[in-house]
C-alpha cells in the first residue's frame, strides 16, 4: 500500500486530477480514472481481490524464486513420497514425492498463462464480431448474430469439452476451447454498446471524411467499446479459471506432468482419503484466485456499473 | 457464471412482432442445431483417433478392420458422409454407442432422468434458499447481512465443484458418514422396486419403498446440495438485484405511506413483482445446472448424462458426444425459450401489449 | 426482520433434514455377491466379440469352452464341453467328442451342432478375436467344410498346418472358443447377422452363472444357472458394480456395501490390510508393462543406446512404491505361468552402465527423445518415474499424453518415439507373445499384419523364422528350449525394454471365500464363492 501514500503526497497531482475543470482532454480521462479508483478503494472485498490477482501475478512471475523444489522432478519415491504437509514440504509431497507447494506455485503459471491467453483471443474477436455487426447492421448483423446465437445456446463447459475432444488434450488446446467458447458474450456487449454510437455526431462527421468502415470500426468505434468489454472480461476471469481446471480435471486440459491444478486434483483424487493434502491443496489455490478474480470483478461493477451501484 | 439475456428488444412490439419473434426463435432453434451438427460432425473427422480402431480394438486381423473401414462409410467423400449422418440425427437416429453398444437415443434416454433428478433437487434448494436470502439482502441493502449473503454468493461462483464434492465426500461420507457415498442408491436396494418413472426419489416413493427412499435421499443430499449452492448464489444475487429495484418503486412508497405492514410490502408486493424477472433467473439456472451436472456426476459417479458425456468423449466415441451434446443443447435452448415465455405470460405489463 | 429469519431458518432446516444421517445397511444380501470393479471396457456380451478384461471374466463364469486347464498349472488342459479329442497322423484334423448329457441354461441340450455354429460363427462374424481361429487357416469362404460335423455329439477341425497341440487346445480355451445356445441364437437371427446383435447384450451358454442383465457403465446382473452341469453356484445371484474409482470401493468394502473391492490403487492396499474384516488375495496375471524403442528414431535404433535405456528404468523402486502390489519386476516377453518362460531379470538401473553404453553408441551427453504415454494415472506415474532416471544419464525425455486411443492410433502408424504399453496374451499359449514381441514378417510401412515388432520397426527375419518353427514343434520340452532361446536374444537385441508382469489384487470381506484369482481374465472364477 505504500504506493497509496506516494498518491496521497503529492498532493498536486491530486489536485491536477480532480479538477472540475480539466484542461485537457487526458485530464479528463485521467480524472475519471482516479475517481474510479478512488471509489474502488473504498471497496475492501474489491481491494482484497485486487491484492490476490497482484499475488498471483507475482507469484507467477517469481516462481522459480518461491518454489523451493523442482515441479516436476520429484524426490526419492521410497522415502518422500506422500509426506504430510511439514516445514520442509509446506503443502506435502504427492506420489511422485514432488513438492506440492512448489507445483501450485509454478502452476500459477499455467492459470495466468490460460487467463491471458484467453482474455488475448476472445476479446478481439467477440469485439469485431460484436461492431462490426452492429455498424453494418441489416444482414452482417443477422448472420454474425445468429453465429453468435449458436454459441451461447450451449453450456461453455459442454462445448468446451467437445472442441478439446476434436482438438485433442493439451494445455493450448484446453485455451483454444475456452476462448472459442468465451467471445460470444462479448460480442453482444459491443455490438450493444456500438448501436448506441453508430450514429453519434462525431462517427458521422468522420464517416463524411471519406473514412472507410474498417478504419472507423478499428479506429472510432472498437476504442469506445473498449472498456465495457474489458470490465466483462474481467468479470469472465473467474469462470475461465473454473472452466480450464474443470478439463484439466476431466483429463482434458493440461497434461501430465505439466502442474495444473485442476489436473492435481485428479491426480490426487485416488489419495484422497489417506493423503487428502494431495487434492486439497491445488484446491484452494484455484479457490483463493477465482475468489481474487471475483471480488475485483465485483468491485470494478459497482464502481464501473452505476446500475448494478443502487 | 450465467450469462442470461432478458431479451428486451423484441418485446416491446405489438401482436405481429410476437409472431415474428416466434419465428425468430424457430429460426434460431434450426439454424442452432444445424450449426451443432455441423460442428459436431467436424469433430468427429478431426479427432485424431482412428474410429476403426475404436470399433475393433487393437488385435483385429487386416482383413476385419478393413471391413468395419467400409461398413462406416469412411471411403465416402465427405459432404456425402456428412449428408449421411445430418439425415439420421434428424431422424433421432445417432447410431450406436461404441461403448454400451446400444442406439445412443436410449443411452440418452436411460441417463437422462438421473441428470433431471439431479438438477430439479439442486433448483429446489437453490430456490429455497436463494429467494429468502436475496430479499434479506436486499431489506438490509448494505448492511452485514448483505456483505454476508454477497460473500457467501462469491464463494460459491469461486469454488472449483468438483473440488468442493471431493471435499464434501471426504469429510460427510468417509469421515463423518452422513451421507451416502457415491451412486444413486446402494446395490441392496436396487432392485427393491420397478423402475417407472427414472427418478428414483419419485419410483421409491410411489412404490411405498421408505427404505430405498431414504437411501436414495441420502445419496442425492450431498450433490444436491452441491448443485443447490450453486444456483442459490446466482438466484440470491439476482433476486437482490429484483428486489432493490422494487423497493426503490413508486408504488412501495406509497404502499408505506398508506401504512400496510412492512412484511406485506416486502413478501407480498415486492416479491410479487420481482418474482416475474425471477422465473426467468430460475429456469436459466436450472438449465445451467445441466452443465454443472457434468463436473458433480463425475465425482459422484452419478449414471447422469454428464457422465456419459465424458466417458464417451474420454472414449472417443463421437456417436454418443453427438447426442447428448446435442441432447443438453436442445434442453438449454428449450429452457430459454421456456424462460422468455413465462416472462411473457407473467408480466402483465408484457402481456398488456399482445 | 424476524419473519425473513424465521424463513431462511425453516429453509435451513429443510437442507439440514436432507442430511440426516441415514444409517446405511452394512450388509449385502446373504445370497448375492457383490463386485465393485471398473466394468466401463465390456463393449459386448457376445463370445465372438469380447475381448477385455472385464467381459471375458463375465464370460468366464457363464459360458463354457470345449477346453479347459487348471489355473494353478496351465500346463494341465482337460475337456469340459468336450470329452475327448484325437489328433489326425499329419496333425492337421483334431476330432472332437462333445461330453453327453450336458445343457445350456435355456434347457436345450449341448451338442456338436453347437460347437461347430460357434467356431463357424465366429469366424464368419470375424469380430476382433477372430484371429485366434483364422490363424489355423479358416476363413468364411472355408471354414463350412473345415470345421464339420461328423455325428451328433462329434466333429472336425481340419487346420492348414500340423501346429503344436498345445496351441490349438490353449487356443479354443480362449473366450472366442466359447460355445453358444445355437439353436437360441439362431431364434434371434435378423438377415444373417448370426444373432451379433441380439447376442452381443444377451446371454446364450451354459456356465455357472446366467447374465440377467447388462448397464454399461453400472451394473451386471448374474442369477445361478440351475442346468449347469458342474456343482451349482452357492450364491444365487452375482452383480459387478462400475465404481471406477479405488478409493470408493475401498470405503464401500470397509462399510459392508460390497463383498469383494477390484479396482484399487496400492494405496488402498496397504490401507485395507491392516483392517481385521479384509482379506487381501493376489494372483499374477499374463500382463506384462514395457517400452517399445522405435527403431526408425536415429538414436533409439543403435543397439548400445537400446541396451542403456534397459538400465535406465528403476524396475525395482517403481514395483516398490507407485506400483507396489500391482506388479512384479519381469524382463521376458513371456510372462510367468507360461509354457517355456525365461525367468531370469538381468536389468536394474544402473547409471553408469548406461552412461558406459551411451558413450559406446557416441552419444556421451544423451539426447533428447518423446514417449507417449496413455493418460492413465499407473502409466502416467511410471513414465515420470522413468524422466527422472533418464534425466540422470543425460536423456531427455518428453512425455507426450494421449488417451487411449491415440497413443494406439500413434503406435499403429510407427510415428512415435517411445510408447510406454501394457501388452496381455490371447490365450496360454507362448505363440501369442512371440508371434507379436518377435515375429515381423513384413517390416514396410504398408505391412497388413501390425505386430509390436513392425510396429517398432524393427527387422527381423531370421528371429521371425525361430519363432514360425516354435509353432510347429510338437514337442513340449524342445518348444519351450526354443522360446527361452528368443527371449534371451530378446533381452540382449530388442527395441523392447519389458518391465513388469501385472499382479492382480482383489480385497474381500473375510467372510467371502473361494474367489479364484487365476492367471487369465477369464480363468478368474466366483463360481464356488460362499459367505
Amino acid at each position: 500500500m505504500t504506493e497509496l501514500d506516494a498518491d496521497h503526497a503529492n498532493q498536486g497531482l491530486r489536485q491536477w486530477l480532480l479538477s472540475e475543470q480539466p484542461a485537457s482532454r487526458r485530464q479528463a480521462r485521467s480524472g475519471q480514472a482516479y475517481r474510479a479508483w478512488l471509489a474502488f478503494r473504498a471497496n475492501r472485498l474489491g481491494m482484497l481481490g485486487l491484492g490476490i490477482v497482484l499475488a498471483l501475478v507475482l507469484v507467477a512471475i517469481f516462481a522459480g524464486f518461491i518454489a523451493p523444489y523442482d515441479p516436476l522432478l520429484g524426490g526419492d519415491l521410497r522415502t518422500e513420497r506422500l509426506l504430510p504437509p511439514s516445514w520442509d514440504h509446506l503443502m506435502g509431497t504427492d506420489d511422485l514425492a514432488r513438492d506440492i507447494f512448489s507445483r501450485v506455485v509454478h502452476g500459477s503459471r499455467v492459470t495466468l498463462l490460460v487467463v491471458g491467453l484467453v482474455a488475448i483471443i476472445a476479446t478481439p474477436v467477440g469485439l469485431l464480431v460484436g461492431t462490426t455487426a452492429g455498424y453494418f447492421g441489416g444482414w452482417v448483423d443477422t448472420v454474425l448474430m445468429r453465429v453468435t446465437d449458436i454459441f451461447l445456446a450451449f453450456p461453455r463447459l459442454i462445448l468446451a469439452l467437445a472442441f478439446v475432444a476434436a482438438l485433442g488434450p493439451g494445455i493450448e488446446n484446453a485455451i483454444i476451447a475456452i476462448a472459442i467458447t468465451s467471445w460470444p458474450p462479448y460480442a453482444r456487449l459491443a455490438r450493444a454498446e456500438t448501436l448506441t454510437i453508430r450514429n453519434a455526431e462525431h462517427i458521422d462527421a468522420i464517416r463524411l471524411q471519406g473514412a472507410s468502415s474498417g478504419r472507423i470500426i478499428w479506429g472510432h468505434v472498437v476504442p469506445l467499446c473498449l472498456s465495457s468489454v474489458i470490465i466483462r472480461v474481467t468479470l469472465d476471469m473467474a469462470g475461465i479459471i473454473l472452466t480450464a481446471a474443470g478439463l484439466g480435471f476431466l483429463g482434458l486440459g493440461a497434461q501430465p506432468p505439466q502442474p495444473e491444478w485442476g489436473a492435481m486434483i485428479a491426480a490426487g483424487r485416488k489419495f484422497l482419503i489417506d493423503y487428502w493434502w494431495v487434492a486439497t491443496m491445488p484446491g484452494l489455490a484455484i479457490f483463493i484466485v477465482s475468489l481474487g478474480f471475483n471480488f475485483l470483478g465485483d468491485g470494478l461493477r459497482d464502481v464501473l456499473d452505476p446500475k448494478a451501484q443502487k | 457464471m450465467t450469462d442470461i439475456t432478458i431479451q428486451s428488444e423484441g418485446r416491446a412490439s405489438a401482436l405481429p412482432g410476437w409472431i415474428i419473434k416466434f419465428g425468430k426463435l424457430a429460426s434460431t432453434v434450426a439454424v442452432t442445431l444445424f450449426g451443432l451438427l455441423l460442428v459436431t460432425f467436424l469433430i468427429g473427422r478431426v479427432v485424431p483417433v482412428d474410429p476403426v480402431l475404436s470399433v475393433v480394438g487393437d488385435r483385429a486381423s487386416p482383413s476385419t478392420y478393413d471391413r468395419v473401414y467400409l461398413e462406416l462409410g469412411l471411403d465416402r467423400p465427405l459432404y456425402e458422409q456428412f449428408y449421411l449422418y445430418a439425415k439420421k440425427a434428424v431422424t433421432g437416429d445417432f447410431g450406436e454407442s461404441l461403448l454400451t453398444k446400444k442406439p445412443i437415443i436410449s443411452d440418452i434416454a436411460r441417463a437422462f432422468p438421473a441428470t433431471l433428478e439431479l438438477a430439479t433437487v439442486g433448483i429446489i434448494i437453490g430456490t429455497l434458499l436463494g429467494i429468502p436470502a436475496g430479499v434479506w439482502a436486499a431489506v438490509r441493502q448494505g448492511r452485514l447481512i448483505d456483505q454476508l449473503v454477497r460473500i457467501f454468493g462469491l464463494v460459491g461462483y469461486s469454488a472449483p465443484i468438483f473440488w468442493l464434492g471431493l471435499m464434501g465426500l471426504l469429510l460427510f461420507y468417509a469421515k463423518w458418514g452422513l451421507v451416502a457415498g457415491p451412486g444413486r442408491i446402494d446395490i441392496s436396494y436396487e432392485y427393491a422396486f420397478t423402475s417407472k418413472t427414472g427418478l428414483m426419489l419419485l419410483d421409491t416413493a410411489m412404490q411405498g419403498q421408505w427404505a430405498a427412499f431414504r437411501n436414495v435421499v441420502s445419496h442425492i443430499a450431498l450433490p444436491g446440495a452441491l448443485l443447490g449452492y450453486l444456483s442459490m448464489a446466482y438466484i440470491a444475487r439476482m433476486t437482490r438485484s429484483f428486489m432493490l429495484n422494487e423497493l426503490a418503486q413508486e408504488y412501495i412508497v406509497t404502499a408505506r405511506v398508506k401504512g400496510v405492514a412492512e412484511w406485506r410490502i416486502i413478501w407480498v408486493h415486492a416479491l410479487r413483482n420481482a418474482a416475474v424477472p425471477l422465473v426467468t433467473v430460475i429456469a436459466l439456472s436450472y438449465a445451467h445446472l445441466l452443465e454443472g451436472s457434468v463436473l458433480t456426476e463425475t465425482v459422484f459417479a452419478w449414471p447422469g448424462l454428464g457422465q456419459y458425456l465424458t466417458n464417451s468423449l474420454q472414449n472417443a466415441d463421437m456417436n454418443a458426444v453427438l447426442g447428448s451434446t446435442l441432447l443438453i443443447g436442445m434442453v438449454f435452448v428449450g429452457l430459454n425459450i421456456l424462460s422468455d415465455l413465462l416472462y411473457t405470460l407473467l408480466d402483465p405489463r408484457v402481456r398488456s401489449r399482445l | 426482520m424476524k419473519h425473513v429469519q424465521k424463513f431462511v431458518a425453516v429453509a435451513l432446516m429443510c437442507t439440514a433434514a436432507a442430511f440426516a444421517p441415514v444409517k446405511a445397511q452394512a450388509e449385502t444380501p446373504a445370497d448375492t455377491l457383490i463386485q465393485a470393479w471398473a466394468i466401463d471396457d465390456i463393449i459386448s456380451l457376445d463370445p465372438a466379440e469380447v475381448f477385455e478384461f472385464t467381459a471375458s471374466e463375465l464370460l468366464g463364469n457363464t459360458y463354457q469352452g470345449l477346453i479347459g486347464y487348471d489355473v494353478k498349472d496351465v500346463s494341465k488342459i482337460f475337456g469340459v464341453i468336450a470329452e475327448k479329442w484325437e489328433i489326425s497322423e499329419d496333425g492337421k484334423t483334431f476330432t472332437f467328442t462333445i461330453r453327453p448329457g450336458m445343457k445350456f441354461a435355456s434347457g436345450n441340450p449341448i451338442t456338436a451342432e453347437d460347437a461347430v455354429y460357434t467356431l463357424q460363427r465366429a469366424v464368419k462374424l470375424d469380430k476382433s478375436p477372430a484371429f485366434i481361429l483364422t490363424q489355423f487357416g479358416f476363413s468364411a469362404d472355408n471354414v463350412d467344410e473345415k470345421i464339420r460335423k461328423t455325428g451328433d455329439m462329434t466333429f472336425e477341425f481340419e487346420m492348414d498346418n500340423n501346429y503344436a497341440p498345445t496351441l490349438v487346445l490353449y487356443c479354443l480355451t480362449a473366450t472366442v472358443g466359447f460355445i453358444v445356445d445355437s439353436e437360441l441364437v439362431k431364434s434371434h437371427e435378423v438377415d444373417g447377422d448370426f444373432g451379433y446383435n441380439w447376442l452381443k447384450t444377451n446371454y446364450a451358454g451354459s456356465g455357472a452363472f446366467s447374465i440377467r442383465e447388462w448397464r454399461a457403465n453400472e451394473v451386471v446382473a448374474m442369477d445361478r444357472n440351475d442346468n449347469y452341469s458342474g456343482d451349482p453356484a452357492p450364491m444365487a445371484h452375482a452383480i459387478y458394480r462400475h465404481i471406477p474409482e479405488g478409493a470408493t470401493e475401498r470405503l464401500l468394502l470397509e462399510k459392508g456395501d460390497i463383498d469383494i473391492a477390484r479396482k484399487l490403487t496400492p494405496e488402498d492396499i496397504t490401507a485395507l490390510s491392516s483392517n481385521p474384516d479384509i482379506a487381501i488375495d493376489k494372483g499374477v496375471k499374463g500382463s506384462i508393462y514395457y517400452l517399445g524403442l522405435n527403431q526408425k528414431n536415429e538414436y533409439l535404433s543403435k543397439p548400445e543406446v537400446r541396451q542403456a535405456i534397459k538400465y535406465l528404468v528403476d524396475y525395482d523402486t517403481i514395483a516398490d512404491t507407485i506400483m507396489k502390489g500391482m506388479v512384479v519386476k519381469h524382463q521376458a516377453f513371456l510372462p510367468l505361468g507360461f509354457l517355456g518362460v525365461l525367468e531370469d531379470n538381468p536389468f536394474s538401473l544402473n547409471v553408469e552402465k548406461a552412461k558406459e553404453l551411451l558413450a559406446a553408441a557416441g552419444l556421451p551427453d544423451g539426447f533428447s527423445v518423446t514417449m507417449d504415454t496413455r493418460n492413465t494415472a499407473d502409466i502416467t506415474a511410471m513414465a515420470q518415474a522413468m524422466q527422472q532416471t533418464f534425466a540422470e544419464a543425460g536423456i531427455k525425455l518428453e512425455i507426450i499424453p494421449g488417451d487411449g486411443g491415440q497413443t494406439l492410433t500413434k503406435y499403429r502408424a510407427r510415428t512415435h518415439d517411445i510408447y510406454i504399453g501394457r501388452w496381455g496374451p490371447d490365450y496360454q499359449d507362448p505363440h501369442t507373445n512371440a508371434d507379436t514381441f518377435a515375429r515381423n514378417p513384413d517390416n514396410s510401412d504398408d505391412a497388413k499384419s501390425k505386430p509390436l515388432a513392425w510396429r517398432n520397426a524393427w527387422d527381423i527375419p531370421e528371429m521371425t523364422k525361430k519363432a514360425d518353427a516354435a509353432v510347429l514343434e510338437a514337442d513340449a520340452a524342445k518348444r519351450a528350449e526354443m522360446y527361452i532361446e528368443l527371449q534371451k536374444e530378446s533381452q540382449e537385441t530388442s527395441p523392447f525394454v519389458i518391465m513388469f508382469q501385472e499382479i492382480e489384487v482383489i480385497a474381500r470381506r473375510k467372510n467371502v471365500e473361494g474367489f479364484v484369482v487365476g492367471p487369465s481374465f477369464n480363468d478368474n472364477s466366483f463360481k464356488a464363492v460362499t459367505k
